[in-house]
């Protein structure tokens, strides 16, 4: 089984990165981008075929290591 | 005094600290970041400064997951000390030995130059050396050095005086100019609510030797080892 791991910046939480990156697409004259948000992606294989079981190793995943919750927030996906 | 300084894949501080603790007159003893247990006797544990796992993930995050870190907790919970530097500041908050965030630099510039701090108090056991509001002289080098906690944490910290060092100017007055990556409050070092951890980003074990621009980092490790002779 493969999942998809998303971690993001809570709404509200500094990402100059973000905005760096923001700054040099609007350099580059690509036009409609408001603002930029930069996150991370995850894509993980699991072993076995259980869906809750796969659910609740990634969620402890998250909480454990992958995303720091004081200013992250993180999604899971699962993929077929 | 007797501090175990602790080595992670990427810790480039480890002997700068140790020779600051044997300046001060402490017995060092480097301990891996893969071993279970503290050397017995432990009185202060070290996360010393560096890039721990080339800061892959986040800053600490891996380290602060590390074998030893699992002593370190206990150690800290008997009311053992805790010193976190740069890196080991990071590790300390991934660790949930201290709370809140380092985030990236608020410009984005990694910043290694002198700098200076006000020392909020002078009644704990990292400075006692040091007078309560004195201005000292150290230097920062860091990337990811943005003090960041939820408004409750940072009304905590400020209520109940855990805040330990803010960046300063050279007279002492702490004002956003003076504030090198955009820390709430300007906060440069906090402790844990019984004042047995402290984790800063600024590096005082570099200011121990007048032959490398000064002496004012000396003070930490004095205090810390006069701290244990007190005891």
């Amino acid at each position: 089984m493969k999942a998809r791991v998303t971690v993001t910046l809570k709404t509200g939480v500094l990402d100059p990165q973000g905005k760096a990156i923001e700054g040099a697409l609007k350099s580059l004259g690509i036009d409609g981008v408001g603002s930029v948000r930069q996150g991370k992606v995850f894509d993980i294989e699991l072993d076995g075929a259980d869906k809750a079981a796969a659910e609740a190793a990634l969620k402890a995943a998250c909480e454990k290591l992958l995303a720091n919750t004081v200013i992250e927030n993180y999604r899971v996906e699962l993929q077929a | 005094m007797k501090a175990a300084v602790i080595t992670f894949p990427g810790s480039n501080r480890d002997g700068d600290v140790a020779k600051a603790l044997r300046q001060a007159g402490a017995a060092v003893e480097h301990v891996w970041h893969g071993d279970h247990e503290l050397p017995a006797g432990t009185d202060l544990v070290v996360l010393p400064g560096g890039f721990s796992y080339g800061d892959y993930l986040r800053c600490g995050a891996i380290a602060g997951r590390a074998h030893i870190m699992d002593a370190t907790r206990a150690h800290a919970a008997r009311g053992g000390l805790v010193l976190g530097i740069c890196n080991g500041f990071q590790i300390a908050c991934e660790a949930g030995l201290l709370p809140g965030v380092l985030a990236r630099n608020a410009d984005l510039k990694f910043v290694c130059k002198r700098q200076h701090l006000k020392v909020e108090r002078n009644d704990t056991a990292f400075t006692s050396a040091y007078a309560k509001g004195q201005t000292i002289d150290v230097c920062i080098a860091h990337g990811e050095g943005n003090y960041i906690c939820d408004p409750e944490t940072l009304a905590r910290l400020e209520g109940e005086g855990l805040v330990a060092f803010r960046y300063a100017d050279a007279d002492g007055n702490v004002t956003a100019a003076a504030n090198p990556n955009g820390s709430l409050n300007g906060i440069a070092g906090i402790y844990s609510p019984g004042r047995n951890v402290l984790g800063l980003m600024p590096h005082p074990e570099n200011l121990i030797d007048g032959l490398v621009g000064g002496t004012d980092g000396r003070g930490m490790f004095a205090s810390l080892v006069g701290a244990k002779k007190a005891a």
